[in-house]
């Protein structure tokens, strides 16, 4: 028991002392977060309006108005002419125009239909038809202000929710997945490139030729690494809430127990690569490759499984991580219970059993 | 009982391509300070790692203290003290803390055998705190043998423990080896140094995975079948071609400022005269005692 103790206080020592283990371990989650919660956001925010408005009436200004107050857009009304739009947009002054026609508020109040033009990028469709989306909605809300009395014969409202998500906040679904790749990047990687030192140091030699039991070397290595990855862990949750405003819905306890079990998974996988490497490079490369990538991919957070052609759904089913991304997004975003996400919990399971067993199994008492 | 026993031992690698270890059959007595000296790739290290089991022998058994070192590995384990060719601590973990983390692995406290490694540890105690990645290659080397000696080791294994090390540290250590054997610590050690087969009880000489020889140094120089004689002239570069081109000449090898030589008929009086009509100057020539690398390259000739 205290030769386990001084092991494994020996490998915080390894952790503590090398600045690329220390950077990699706590500088990776920081700079994911900030990456995926700023720049790599899909929502479609801030986006430069050019108005045009060739009426000025009241109508006109109250509608830009709305339009300003909406945190959506940046709003340049400097007055430039019709024609020199395409010149704004080629040289990517506006990503969209609004332009009011003369006469507007008259032609609305006295002739009751009054016209706008909506002039949107279209080398980005995707934004293009959000911003399309978000201005026709402001001009419907604001039509029907001005006439509430209105009574058509048949109208139908849809009232559309965002369950789980009303405001429509992007970091929700990429939050569990970063929590998944940080996770399985500093497990599986720290913990190979750890055995595999020891190996390429030659001290594995001595470790071996000691009463030390062998098995027991791989235990030491694998509890100081689940003991960082639950603290990089509860770092990611405090940036998730504090810096990206995600609420955490379920139970904290259901999380942390299964964020442990996805940790013992992603050490087994480790473990496992160093038993059939000999080299820091290969075990680094072997578990960046083989665990980073497919993460990425098949975890369903960058892009949708169900759209997949079936071998790659068949593929994305084996991967551990996107079980751990299912029983997180219900877990921390929906506040489901245990009850709900236990069919996942035993895949999961069921996979960090079968690693372990192949790690341990296959870790040699000799040289080669 | 002999501290190791090998018997017909043969290891190869890379399925049978590379023959590391050729049918050894060895014994150590207990206490011994036991020498393998041979050229670099000559077969020790595997031997070594046999030993301590690291590596499963292709044929043949080897047993340490009784124990078979396939089947009883977890026994031996527990009874040696290895230390391997490289240098293998961590390099970053102080003095103090290797020591420290290699005690407890043994079961061991530092205090508990402080008597054994006390003369060795006091000359690198000063840089307690320094980690063991800046000391220097001698330094290295004590602290590296403290830490196979902190268990009490019943045999010790070292695998050419002074390679890289400069002269005195080299005496040094040696000197400690001995004091160590007055322990009653079995002692293997390898080296590719001559000079070190000297300070050994008994030798093994080792060439291409084969022994060639096993016996006390002394002896080993004894068994030298034929006289040896040194000669040196003033071109001694020229002489050694000369020499070399002599159909009566046995064996030559230039050592330092001599060319060692051994004839096939004995008639040194005849090759002098010889030597001298072609011209070389300040010819001489004197009969000498074989020292051990004269044994060993004849050994390694004849093999």
């Amino acid at each position: 028991m205290k030769q386990l103790f001084v092991f494994i206080r020996k490998e915080f020592f390894h952790v503590f002392r090398d600045r690329r283990t220390l950077l990699i371990m706590f500088g990776l989650p920081v700079v994911q977060i900030v990456l995926f919660g700023f720049a790599l956001t899909s929502e479609v925010k801030n986006i430069t309006l050019t108005v045009i408005d060739n009426s000025r009436d009241v109508n006109t200004q109250q509608l830009i108005r709305k339009i300003k107050s909406s945190s959506y857009f940046v709003v340049n009304e400097s007055s430039i002419d019709y024609n020199d739009i395409e010149d704004a947009f080629k040289k990517g002054k506006a990503k969209c125009a609004l332009i009011f026609p003369a006469g507007f508020g008259n032609d609305l109040q006295h002739g009751g239909t009054a016209q706008l033009q909506i002039i949107a990028d279209g080398s980005d469709p995707n934004t293009a038809k959000t911003v399309v989306n978000y201005i026709t909605a402001i001009t419907t809300a604001y039509q029907q202000e001005i006439s509430p009395a209105q009574q058509l014969p048949y109208t139908i409202i849809p009232e559309t929710r965002m369950l789980y998500n009303e405001e429509g906040n992007g970091s929700l679904n990429f939050i569990p997945g970063v929590m998944a790749l940080v996770l399985m990047i500093v497990c599986t990687a720290l913990t190979s490139v750890s055995v595999v030192r020891e190996k390429e140091l030659g001290t594995m030699e001595i470790l071996l030729v000691s009463p030390f039991k062998p098995l027991m070397v791989l235990v030491a290595k694998a509890i100081p690494y689940l003991i960082l990855s639950l603290a990089n862990f509860i770092l990611i949750l405090v940036l998730a809430v504090f810096v990206l405003d995600v609420g955490i819905k379920g139970s904290i306890l259901l999380l942390f127990m299964e964020s442990m079990l996805f940790i013992i998974t992603c050490l087994s996988f480790g473990l496992m690569i160093s038993n059939t490497t000999n080299s820091q490079q290969t075990a680094l490369l072997l578990s960046m490759m083989g665990m980073m990538i497919p993460t990425m991919i098949f975890t369903g957070f960058m892009f949708p499984i169900e759209n997949m052609p079936l071998v790659f759904r068949i593929i994305s089913d084996i991967i551990p991580s996107r079980w751990y991304f299912l029983i997180i997004k219900s877990v921390m975003l929906k506040g489901l219970g245990f009850e709900y996400v236990w069919k996942e919990t035993l895949v999961l399971l069921g996979m960090t059993v079968a690693l372990l067993f192949i790690a341990l199994k296959n870790f040699k008492t000799r040289l080669s | 009982m002999s501290a190791v026993t090998l018997d017909h031992i043969t290891k190869t690698y890379d399925e049978g391509k590379v023959l590391a270890v050729d049918d050894i059959t060895l014994q150590v007595e207990e206490g011994e300070l036991f020498g393998l000296i041979g050229p670099d790739g000559a077969g020790k290290t595997s031997l070594f790692r046999v030993l301590t089991t690291l590596l499963l022998p292709d044929k043949g058994s080897a047993t340490v203290r009784g124990y078979d070192c396939v089947k009883d590995y977890k026994e031996i384990r527990k009874r040696i003290g290895y230390m391997p060719g490289k240098f293998s601590l961590y390099q970053d973990l102080t003095v103090k803390e290797n020591l420290d983390f290699f005690a407890t692995l043994f079961g061991s406290t530092i205090e508990g055998n402080y008597e054994l490694i006390k003369d060795i540890y006091e000359q690198i105690k000063p840089f307690n705190d320094r980690r063991a990645g800046k000391l220097s290659g001698g330094m290295k080397q004590k602290l590296a043998l403290c830490c196979a000696l902190i268990h009490k080791p019943e045999v010790l294994f070292l695998d050419e423990p002074t390679t890289g090390v400069d002269v005195v540290s080299r005496k040094e250590f040696w000197e400690m080896l001995k004091r160590l054997k007055q322990q009653g610590i079995t002692i293997i050690v390898s080296t590719p140094y001559m000079d070190e087969a000297m300070l050994c009880e008994r030798i093994a000489l080792i060439q291409n995975g084969k022994i060639m020889s096993v016996d006390t140094p002394a002896n080993i120089m004894a068994a030298f079948p034929v006289k040896l004689y040194a000669m040196k002239a003033d071109n001694i570069y020229k002489l050694l071609t000369a020499l070399r081109g002599m159909p009566e000449i046995d064996s030559s090898f230039a050592f330092g400022e001599y060319i060692h030589i051994t004839l096939k008929d004995d008639n040194i009086e005849a090759l002098r005269q010889k030597v001298e009509q072609q011209g070389h100057t300040h010819v001489d020539i004197k009969l000498i005692h074989p020292g051990i690398e004269d044994s060993f390259i004849r050994l390694m000739n004849q093999a």
